[in-house]
Order: C-alpha cells, then sequence, then structure tokens
C-alpha cells in the first residue's frame, strides 16, 4: 500500500491481531503517522489542552472565560486530537486549503477514540458551519469532513454570516464583535446535548459563539471535540 | 492561426494570454468570461477526462487511479472526483473547468539579442550547430552531454536566432535551484530581452515572456505558446524526469514547435534509439576543460548492513574515508536510505566530529552544503545529489552499497559526475563499495567508457 501524505509504499498490517480482528489498518506509513503528537497526560478540564503534573486543573486562558460572567459555563468542555506542531501545521494546509479532501481520512480513527472517550452517542454532533462565500470558495466544509468520520449522523442547525478573516482581530474585538453564528431553520434542540466539531480549538472564541446560539435556543449543554489544540 | 493585433483583443484575452487556468483563477466578472467564451475568444475544456482506468487530469496528464479522490463538493452538489497530483495549482475536479485565450498575442523580435562573449569547446560548437538547426526546421532533438560538458551555453546561439523571429522559448526543469541558478545566466546573455521566472515563490510565474524558465509545476499553466521548449533534466538524480514534465512540455509548447531535451543520462531505449540513429542526438562525450571522464572502480565490502547493525563500518571503507581525512581531500559518501545515512554519520563522527550527514528533506541541508563548499565539513554523507551548485572543484566520491535498487545506471553515472569537474583538478577517485556487482554498476561503468572511447574517437580529448 502507498501512504496517503508522502505517497511511498510501506506495510499496512503491523500485527496479527489487526489481521484476526479485522481491525482497520493506518492509511499513513509510521513516518507519517509518527510526526502526529497527540495530546495525552494531564489535561485542562475545560479545554483539553495537557498541563504540566503540578498545574491547577484549569488553565489561565480557561479561567480568564470562566471569570467573565457574560461566557461563564457557555462551553461545557473542549477536548482535542492532536498538538498543533510543524508538520500538523503543513497537513492542515493540504487538506484545508490545497482541498485534499482525502486526507481527513487520516484522522478518522484517532478522532473516533477521542470523541468514544470523551463525549459518547448521548451527544448530538453539530459541525462549526462555513459561511456559504467560504464554503464556495473551499468547496468543502472541513468540519463537516471531520463529522462524517464519526459514527454517528451530524445536523446543520448553525449557519454564518460572511465577516472578514478573523485573524486579523485581537481577541478583545472578536469577542466584541456580532456573532457570526445564527440558527439554520428551526431545528428541535431542546434539551439535547451537543457537541460542535471544528478543525482547530485557537482562544475558543468561535465554538462559545456556537455554543451561545445553541444554548439560547435551549440547548442542555454544549461541548467541543476539535482535531487540533493550537 | 489568425492574431489579432494587441489593441483590438479584449483585456481578457491579453491578460489570459498563452496560460489555460481554472475558470474561478480568472479575475473577471463571470459574465464577461461566459460571453467570451460565447464569442469564440476563449475555449472551455473539463478539467478532468474519463478513461477506461479511471480518470486522466487535463492540466497535468496525471491518470495514476490512486492519485485520485473524490469529496462532496459544495460548489455543484454532487460528489466530485479531483487530481491529487497538481493539488499546488489549485483543485481540479470533475466540475472545474480549464479556460484558455483562443489566440495568442504576437511576441516581438529582438535584433541582435545576444552578448556573450565566452567560448565554446569544439564539442559544445558541434552540438550547438545541431540546436539552431532543430530550431529552424521545429524538429526535436536530444543533447545527450556528459555531466560537466557545460550544456547552457550551448543553447545560446539557437536561442538568439529564436528571438531575432520573433519566437517565444522556455526552458523548464523539474529543479527549481536550477531555474534560480539559471535566470541571471540568461539575463547576462539576453539583457534586452524580457525574461519571465516561474516557480511556486515568483511573482512573475505564468507572465508570458520571450524567454521564460520554469520549473515543472508552473509550466503547467503554459498552452500552446512557446515556439522552442527545452527540457533540462540535469542531476534529476534520484527519480527521473517525471512523467509530468513531459505531458507540460507537450501541453505548453505550440503544435508547430521545436523541443530540445538536455540530459547527462538517457534512458536505455533512448541511449539504444540514439545508437542506431532512430532518435535524433548530439552527443558531447567530453568535458569543457578536455579530460577524461573519472571511471568509477568496483570494490566488494561484504554484507556491510549486517556490519552496520553491530555499530561497525566495512575495513576497507573505512580506510577509504580515512585516507581522505589524513589526506586533507574533500569527499562525498553516499548511501542507500536515510536511516543508514544516519548510522554511518554517527559512527564516522567518532574519526572526526566534523562530518556531516544530510539528505534532501533534511532542514538543514542549505547550511551544511554551504559548510561543505566552504570546506569547514571534510566529509558529507548523504544519499542525494544535493544541489547542481554543489561543484567543489578538488573532490573524490565512494558509494556504500552501490548495489541497492536506488543506484540505478543513471544514479550512478551522475554520482561520478561530481568529480574531476575543474579544469584545475580534472582527477579524482570514484569508488562504488558493494555486496554483489549488479547490472546498473556494470552498465554505468561501460557508460563513461563509451564516452571516454568516444571522446578520444572525436578528437575531443586533451590527454
Ligand atoms: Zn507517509
Ligand atoms: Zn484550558
Ligand atoms: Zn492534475
Ligand atoms: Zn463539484
Amino acid at each position: 500500500m502507498n501512504c496517503l501524505l508522502c505517497h511511498s509504499p510501506y506495510n499496512p498490517i503491523a500485527n496479527w491481531r489487526q489481521l484476526l480482528f479485522l481491525e482497520d489498518f493506518d492509511v499513513l506509513c509510521p513516518r507519517c503517522r509518527g510526526a502526529f503528537q497527540l495530546i495525552d497526560g494531564r489535561l485542562c478540564e475545560m479545554c483539553g489542552r495537557s498541563l504540566e503534573e503540578s498545574a491547577p486543573s484549569i488553565c489561565a486562558d480557561c479561567l480568564d472565560w470562566e471569570e467573565d460572567e457574560r461566557w461563564r459555563g457557555v462551553l461545557a468542555k473542549n477536548r482535542s486530537v492532536y498538538v498543533y506542531n510543524e508538520w500538523m501545521k503543513e497537513v492542515i494546509a493540504l487538506w484545508k486549503f490545497r482541498g485534499d479532501y482525502v486526507v481527513a481520512e487520516a484522522f478518522r480513527q484517532p478522532l473516533t477514540a477521542v470523541f468514544r472517550r470523551d463525549f459518547g452517542s448521548g451527544w448530538q454532533l453539530v459541525p462549526i458551519p462555513l459561511s456559504a462565500e467560504r464554503l464556495h470558495e473551499r468547496g468543502f466544509n472541513q468540519a463537516e469532513a471531520l463529522a462524517r468520520l464519526l459514527p454517528l449522523p451530524s445536523v446543520p442547525w448553525l449557519a454564518r454570516k460572511h465577516s472578514e478573516k478573523q485573524s486579523k482581530k485581537s481577541r478583545r474585538e472578536r469577542l466584541e464583535t456580532d456573532n457570526p453564528f445564527f440558527l439554520s431553520g428551526h431545528p428541535p434542540i431542546n434539551g439535547k446535548r451537543i457537541v460542535l466539531i471544528d478543525d482547530i480549538y485557537t482562544t475558543g472564541v468561535t465554538v462559545r459563539h456556537a455554543a451561545r446560539v445553541l444554548l439560547e435556543a435551549g440547548a442542555a449543554e454544549v461541548g467541543s471535540l476539535t482535531l487540533v489544540r493550537a | 492561426m489568425y492574431i489579432l493585433p494587441s489593441s483590438v483583443a479584449s483585456p481578457l484575452v491579453s491578460w489570459l494570454n498563452g496560460q489555460r487556468l481554472l475558470r474561478e483563477q480568472l479575475p473577471f466578472p463571470d459574465e464577461d468570461i461566459a460571453a467570451a467564451v460565447q464569442a469564440g475568444l476563449l475555449h472551455e475544456q473539463p478539467g478532468l477526462i474519463k478513461t477506461a482506468r479511471a480518470w486522466r487530469c487535463v492540466r497535468c496528464g496525471n491518470d495514476d487511479p490512486h492519485l485520485f479522490a473524490s469529496f462532496p463538493c459544495a460548489r455543484c452538489g454532487s460528489d466530485c472526483t479531483y487530481c491529487r497530483k497538481c493539488l499546488v495549482m489549485g483543485r481540479i475536479g470533475t466540475c472545474t473547468r480549464l479556460v484558455h485565450a483562443a489566440l495568442l498575442l504576437p511576441s516581438e523580435r529582438y535584433e541582435a539579442p545576444f552578448t556573450w562573449d565566452g567560448e565554446l569547446s569544439a564539442a559544445q560548437a558541434e552540438a550547438a550547430q545541431a540546436v539552431c538547426q532543430a530550431v529552424l526546421d521545429r524538429s526535436e532533438l536530444t543533447v545527450w552531454a556528459v555531466c560537466g560538458a557545460g550544456k547552457t551555453e550551448i543553447l545560446f546561439p539557437a536561442i538568439a536566432a529564436a528571438l531575432e523571429n520573433g519566437e517565444r522559448v522556455c526552458l523548464a526543469t523539474p529543479r527549481i535551484d536550477v531555474v534560480r541558478e539559471l535566470a541571471p545566466r540568461f539575463r547576462q546573455a539576453f539583457p534586452r530581452v524580457p525574461l519571465a521566472v516561474w516557480h511556486g515563490g515568483s511573482e512573475e510565474r505564468g507572465r508570458i515572456a520571450p524567454l521564460v524558465l520554469s520549473t515543472t509545476h508552473q509550466l503547467l499553466r503554459a498552452y500552446r505558446a512557446f515556439d522552442v521548449m527545452i527540457i533540462d533534466e540535469v542531476d534529476a538524480f534520484p527519480y527521473s524526469v517525471e512523467p509530468m514534465l513531459e505531458y507540460a512540455a507537450s501541453q505548453a509548447r505550440k503544435e508547430q514547435s521545436s523541443l530540445i531535451y538536455l540530459t547527462a543520462t538517457p534512458s536505455r531505449v533512448w541511449q539504444l534509439d540514439i545508437r542506431r540513429g532512430r532518435r535524433n542526438a548530439a552527443v558531447i562525450p567530453a568535458r569543457y576543460h578536455g579530460c577524461p571522464l573519472p571511471v568509477p572502480a568496483f570494490e566488494w565490502c561484504g554484507n556491510w548492513r549486517k556490519r552496520l547493525e553491530r555499530g561497525r563500518l566495512p575495513q576497507n571503507v573505512l580506510a577509504w574515508v580515512l585516507r581522505r581525512l589524513e589526506q586533507g581531500k574533500q569527499a562525498f559518501l553516499f548511501v542507500p536510505r536515510i536511516d543508514e545515512l544516519e548510522a554511518v554519520t554517527r559512527l564516522l563522527q567518532r574519526v572526526n566530529p566534523t562530518i556531516v550527514g544530510v539528505h534532501a528533506e533534511a532542514p538543514d541541508r542549505a547550511e551544511h552544503v554551504q559548510a561543505f563548499r566552504d570546506g569547514r565539513v571534510p566529509l558529507l554523507v548523504t544519499t542525494t545529489i544535493l544541489e547542481r551548485g554543489v561543484t567543489v572543484p578538488n573532490i573524490d566520491v565512494a558509494v556504500l552499497g552501490a548495489e541497492d535498487r536506488i543506484f540505478t545506471e543513471s544514479a550512478l553515472v551522475q554520482i561520478a559526475g561530481r568529480v574531476g569537474r575543474h579544469a584545475a583538478f580534472p582527477d579524482g577517485d570514484v569508488r562504488f563499495f558493494h555486496h554483489g556487482k549488479t547490472n546498473a554498476m556494470v552498465r554505468a561503468r561501460r557508460h563513461i567508457l563509451r564516452m571516454n572511447e568516444e571522446a578520444k574517437k572525436r578528437g575531443l580529448l586533451r590527454r
């Protein structure tokens, strides 16, 4: 078989167990797989980033959020799969910006594992949407591509207004600006536990904006699952 | 083809001039594009074509089923197949369309465009004459020139003639460093002629000029634009020219145009065709300095992989390295794989800590290469020919594991070709350490011997 990323040939069967129990084999060669770094060890209870053993149970960024009464409790928790290292930056560039959709296959197994560990079948999947303009430009929504990897159906309950690129603004400005998300139609949200799906958790603004819209519409609880914790 | 004067052509046509791009990449309103297509000023093509096996990408020629994938496309609302091979140039899928102008704007003529006062060797002059003839006849020619023959200068007279005729010339190569290195040399030789350099990082990529230097990928932008197409595959080691470059060149050149291949190591089929006169070729068997090519010596070194696992190098290999260190002569040591490179480098660093190992993807590669060039590194362990510019004047070369499949005939000829390039130091040691002689090794040696014989027969050697 050839590696999905570097295209070099490799042996996908790592052991007999895999053959006997028909486990999925890896679509990446060991070199490419090994270049991703899983988030493990002790996690921030809120945002899921890794913490030193001696650190308090919540990181400083999350403390800021929880001390702000407008945002306290809006997001139940975030969990992410991988660290945002140089390799991940390259792979994201290929997948999201160059548009190599099939690269998402490399995330199926690890994303599913984290979903099962930290959420599970009691949660409803909602991908973070793109604006219509961005969706047209890119051809696909990367958050939806991730949601499709999970063993539960996802629902398009949110939509997004087109706004200028986020990265140009400061955190403060981004917080003050209008929430870009709104409900798409009249989804049956009442009392639901919802997990938002996105590619990257950076400051946590995006998922909180989305969570607020869902909570105001009656959701019981909103968490998020992202591929990367930047 | 009827050619409109540029003042009459629509801005779309003059903007697109000679390029074939995805429709969504054109910075014009969709209505304008549609109107131009309607009026026959622009032609549209599907991006992918269905074949018996799977698909073919019209832009890059890829038809390997493994290099296509599909996705739920938000633009057309269905599952779109796309080409994974040329993604760098913008994703091309079943619902994307390629657009090119129906007409090409004319190019200017340049009077006496050429200011080069160098001199061609007898062998170079002969080949230059053949290139001129091919350009005149709009035919195909292979220039088979040994490593260090001085290939670039051979092109100058023919390029000058083409520019005087108002023709467009493109030189394409798989390697970006070759494009970067050639640009100043071409600017110097043709100072009054606009030159466009196309690579991933250049602003002028895609801009049609009388003279264009391009990498493989960027050449995919051009369509039926050039009268003279030169494919330079120098030192493409260890990979032979990607089929993509062939395809890109076939699309970028006009139907009536000349096609010149520059190569030091043609494939076996090509060598045979050239020998039998079935392929039009100019052979330059001698280096510009007129000394014969150093011939590789073979030396058996036992099961070196096993020794390496035990943390040792074969005796004779170690002795070869120690000898160079003693003499203070710089050397390359080639090994087949990256993990072996790391192991060998670690062992040699015990002998001399300034020895370094570098492979093609190593992030600090440029630094190490510079250190080697400056003479601060006595020996460089490597898996690949690093850069064309790495011609250290006085150098020896050894291959450890020359029997490995990665060392093809052409790879070995290229490796041997590193040695003795400078007129002041035309000799040097080329040694293939092996655990069982291969056909590739024998053919590489025979290749070099034949070139030396022919050079002698044609009176091109000074000694
Ligand atoms: Zn790989
Ligand atoms: Zn946190
Ligand atoms: Zn393609
Ligand atoms: Zn489509």
